[in-house]
C-alpha cells in the first residue's frame, strides 16, 4: 500500500472521530443540549477522509447541510463545532450558524450549507481564484454534494462551467442513496451519477464510498490531474448514512433492514481496521490508543459545549455588514 | 361558498356556527384533499410529499407524509400521478407547474421551506407573475404554491425567512399569510380556485397551534383583512404568526388598561387598506408587527398607506415593530432576541400612549 504511516494514522483519526463526533453530537441533542436541527454522517466517513487526505488548508472545500464530517476532515476542532451545534458563544461561528453553517476559513473549509445544492459553485469560485492566482498547484476547490443535489440545475451549470475554464475542482458525490425518504434510484434519471461528467466533458469515477482507501486512490489522481492544470473531475462514492435524514428521522419508514444491515457490514472503519492489521500496517494496540484519545476527546468537547456561555444577545446586531454599523436593531 | 354572514365568518364569532377545535396541520391537509376532490385538475408537487418508495414493488410509502407531514395520507388516496414526489429541483418543477397551469391544469406546489424560493425565483418572477400581462391576457396561471416560513426553531439563517415582502413587490402575483387554523382553511381553498398565482405562506410556529374551524366549505376573498378583537385605544396589526403576537400583546395591555383592536391582514398582496383606515380613523395610533426585516417590508408598505390615507386621524407617529435588519441566528437567546415578542409591542404601545 503507497500510503505513508503517518497518513494511514490521520486517516484513523479522522474517521473514527467522524464516527464518535456524530454519535456524541446526536446524543446531546437528543438530550436537548442542542439548539436545532442536526444531520449525522456518521457511516459516511470515508469520503471526506480519503479526500481531504490530499488537501492542505490552502485548498478549499465546499459542504453541505450533512457537514460535520467534512469539517473533521479538514481539520476543524471538535469542541468548537459541539459548541456551535450547542449555539455558544465559543462555537465555531459564535453561535450563528448551528450545525448548518459550520465554518472556517482559515482551514478552507467554505462552510456547511442548508441549501442543496447552494454550495457547489463556490468550490468552483475558489478554483478560480486560484487559476487567477496562478495557485492551481497548492489550491484545488472540492465540492461536496449528495445524490439529492445532483438534481439541481446548479450542479450542471457549475461542472460546465468548471469544464469550460479547465479549473481546478474535484465534484465529490457523496450518494447514500437517499435524499431525505426519497431513494436515488427514483429521483436520478442515471444508472451513475458519474455518468454526468461525460456530457461536461470530464471524467467520472465511481467509487465505493465504504473503502476509505478506493476513496483516497481516485481522489489522489483527480487531484494531481486538478493541480497540474488539467482541469475537473466527478467522482460518485457510493455510501450510506447510518441515522436518519436528521436527527429525529426514523429510517425504519423508507429503508429495509436488510439493507442498513448490508451496509453496516461494509462499514468503512471496519475496513480500515480489518485492513491494516492484515497488513500488518498498524497494531490493534496504536488503533486502540487512538480511538482511546478520541473518546477523551469527545468528554472534553461536551464539557467545553456545556461549560462555555451562551453570546450576548447584542451580537445579533454584529456583522450583518462589514462596514456599516446597522442602524436598524428591529424597529421597536 | 356557504358561509354565514350573520356570524361575521371574518372574525371572531364564528364560533357560532357548526366546527370543531383543529390542529393548523390538520385543517390544511382536509382542505387540500378537499379541493383535489373538488377538482380532478387540481395535483400537488414536492419533494418527499409522499416520500420514499418501496424499491421492489415501486408502491409509495408515505415514509415523510411532506414536510411536517402536511400531506401525509394523500398519496394513498389520489395515487403517485396526482401526489408527485419531486427530485431537488426547484427551479425545474416550479417552471413545469407554471408550464402545466398555462395549459390548463391548477398544480399546488409545496415549496418546503420559505427560503428555498429562491432557486425557483426566475419562474415566479419571470414566467407565473407575467404571462398573462406580457402576452395580452391571453392565458392565465393558477398555480399554487406554499411553504414554511419564520424563526424560533432552531433551523438558522437559511431556513428561518419571513422575505413575503419580496413576493408582495411582485405584480401578478398573489400573496396570502393564514393565521389560524380558521384562515388556512378558507385561505387555502380561495389560493387553489383562484386563476391568479398565489403563494401561501405558513409560519412554522403556527402549524402545531389548534382553532376553531367550522365544518362548513368556505373561501375567504384574498385581499381582506380581518379584525380579531375589537378595541379603542390602539390598532395593532399583524400578519402571519405576528397576528398572534399582536393578541398576545393585547391581552398584556388589557391588564394595564390599554384597549387594543388587532387586524389580522391574512392577505398580503392584494391587501385590505379599508380595514387599516377604518380602524385607525377610529383608534388613532397603530404599531404594526413584522417578523420580515424592516427595510421595503410589508410593515413599511403598510406604514405608507396609513399615512397617505389615514393622516389627519393619527394622535401619534405609526410604528413598526419588526424583526432587525439581519438574518436569522441560531441559538436560541439570538432567535428569541431577532423576533417581534409581545413584550416589544406593549413596550411600543406605553410609548405611544405616555403610559410608561
Ligand atoms: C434548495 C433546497 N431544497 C430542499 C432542501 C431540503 N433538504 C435538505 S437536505 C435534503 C436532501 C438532500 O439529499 P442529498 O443531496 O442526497 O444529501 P444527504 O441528505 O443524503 O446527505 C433536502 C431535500 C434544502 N435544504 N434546500
Ligand atoms: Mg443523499
Amino acid at each position: 500500500m503507497d500510503i505513508s504511516k503517518k497518513k494511514l494514522e490521520w486517516i484513523y483519526t479522522t474517521m473514527y472521530r467522524i464516527r464518535r463526533f456524530e454519535e456524541t453530537m446526536l446524543e446531546q441533542t437528543l438530550k436537548g443540549n442542542s439548539m436545532g436541527v442536526a444531520h449525522t454522517s456518521d457511516g459516511q466517513e470515508a469520503p471526506p477522509t480519503g479526500i481531504c487526505a490530499h488537501l492542505t488548508d490552502k485548498d478549499w472545500i465546499g459542504s453541505t447541510h450533512r457537514g460535520h464530517g467534512h469539517c473533521i476532515s479538514k481539520g476543524l476542532e471538535t469542541d468548537k463545532m459541539m459548541a456551535e451545534v450547542f449555539g455558544k458563544a465559543t462555537g465555531q461561528c459564535g453561535g450563528k450558524g448551528g450545525s448548518m453553517h459550520i465554518s472556517d476559513f482559515s482551514k478552507g473549509m467554505l462552510g456547511a450549507n442548508g441549501i442543496v445544492g447552494a454550495s457547489i459553485p463556490l468550490a468552483v469560485g475558489a478554483a478560480l481564484t486560484a487559476k487567477l492566482k496562478g495557485i492551481e498547484n497548492e489550491s484545488v476547490g472540492v465540492s461536496f454534494f449528495g445524490d439529492g443535489a445532483s438534481s439541481q440545475g446548479v450542479l450542471h451549470e457549475s461542472m460546465n462551467l468548471a469544464s469550460v475554464w479547465k479549473l481546478p475542482v474535484i465534484f465529490a458525490c457523496e450518494n447514500n442513496g437517499y435524499a431525505e425518504a426519497t431513494p436515488s434510484w427514483y429521483a436520478v434519471s442515471a444508472e451513475d451519477i458519474a455518468s454526468r461528467a461525460e456530457g461536461y466533458g470530464m471524467p467520472g469515477v465511481v467509487v465505493d464510498g465504504m473503502d476509505v482507501f478506493a476513496v483516497y486512490d481516485a481522489a489522489g489522481e483527480a487531484i494531481a490531474r486538478a493541480r497540474a492544470g488539467e482541469g475537473p473531475t466527478l467522482i460518485e462514492m457510493k455510501t450510506y448514512r447510518y441515522h436518519g435524514h436528521f436527527h429525529a428521522d426514523d429510517t425504519s419508514k423508507y429503508r429495509k433492514p436488510e439493507e442498513e444491515e448490508y451496509y453496516k457490514k461494509l462499514d468503512s472503519i471496519k475496513h480500515f481496521e480489518r485492513t491494516v492489521t492484515k497488513q500488518k500496517l498498524m497494531t490493534e494496540k496504536k488503533l486502540k490508543s487512538i480511538r482511546d484519545a478520541i473518546e477523551q476527546e469527545m468528554l472534553d468537547a461536551v464539557e467545553f459545549a456545556l461549560n462555555s456561555p451562551m453570546p450576548d444577545v447584542s451580537t445579533v446586531y454584529d456583522d450583518v455588514y462589514v462596514n456599516y454599523s446597522n442602524p436598524i436593531a428591529g424597529l421597536r | 361558498m356557504t358561509t354565514s354572514q350573520a356570524n361575521n365568518p371574518l372574525g371572531p364569532g364564528y364560533e357560532g356556527v357548526a366546527g370543531s377545535e383543529m390542529r393548523f396541520r390538520d385543517i390544511f391537509r382536509d382542505t387540500l384533499r378537499a379541493e383535489m376532490n373538488r377538482d380532478d385538475d387540481v395535483f400537488l408537487m414536492g419533494e418527499d410529499i409522499s416520500g420514499g418508495f418501496d424499491k421492489d414493488t415501486k408502491e409509495p410509502l408515505d415514509a415523510w407524509g411532506g414536510p411536517f407531514a402536511a400531506t401525509k395520507g394523500l398519496v394513498q388516496e389520489f395515487g403517485v400521478e396526482r401526489i408527485r414526489d419531486t427530485p431537488i429541483s426547484e427551479a425545474g418543477f416550479v417552471g413545469a407547474a407554471v408550464g402545466s397551469a398555462l395549459t390548463g391544469m391548477r398544480p399546488v406546489v409545496d415549496l418546503m421551506y420559505f427560503d428555498f424560493v429562491t432557486v425557483a425565483f426566475d419562474q415566479l418572477l419571470s414566467n407565473a407573475a407575467k404571462s398573462r400581462y406580457m402576452f395580452g391576457g391571453q392565458t392565465k396561471v393558477p398555480l399554487t404554491l406554499f411553504a414554511r416560513s419564520g424563526a424560533g426553531t432552531g433551523h438558522a439563517a437559511q431556513h428561518s425567512e419571513s422575505f413575503y415582502s419580496m413576493l408582495a413587490h411582485i405584480p401578478g402575483l398573489k400573496v396570502v399569510v393564514p393565521s389560524d387554523p380558521y384562515s388556512v382553511k378558507g385561505l387555502l381553498a380561495a389560493a387553489i380556485r383562484d386563476d391568479d398565482p398565489v403563494f401561501l405562506v405558513n409560519d412554522k410556529k403556527l402549524i402545531n397551534l389548534t382553532g376553531f374551524v367550522p365544518d362548513e366549505e368556505y373561501i375567504i376573498e384574498l385581499g381582506k383583512g380581518r379584525y380579531m378583537r375589537r378595541g379603542t385605544d390602539v390598532t395593532l396589526v399583524g400578519m402571519s404568526y405576528t397576528s398572534v403576537v399582536c393578541q398576545q400583546a393585547a391581552d398584556q395591555l388589557a391588564e394595564i388598561g390599554i384597549d387594543a383592536e388587532v387586524i389580522d391582514m391574512m392577505s398580503l398582496s392584494p391587501f385590505d387598506e379599508d380595514i387599516l383606515i377604518e380602524s385607525v380613523a377610529k383608534t388613532n395610533n397603530v404599531v404594526i408587527v413584522d417578523e420580515d426585516t424592516p427595510r421595503a417590508s410589508m410593515a413599511s408598505e403598510f406604514a405608507a398607506v396609513i399615512a397617505d390615507k389615514a393622516f389627519d386621524h393619527l394622535d401619534s407617529p405609526v410604528k413598526r415593530v419588526t424583526s432587525p435588519h439581519s438574518p436569522v441566528p441560531y441559538s436560541r437567546d439570538l432567535e428569541i432576541e431577532f423576533m417581534p415578542q409581545p413584550a416589544d409591542v406593549v413596550g411600543t404601545v406605553k410609548k405611544l400612549l405616555g403610559r410608561e
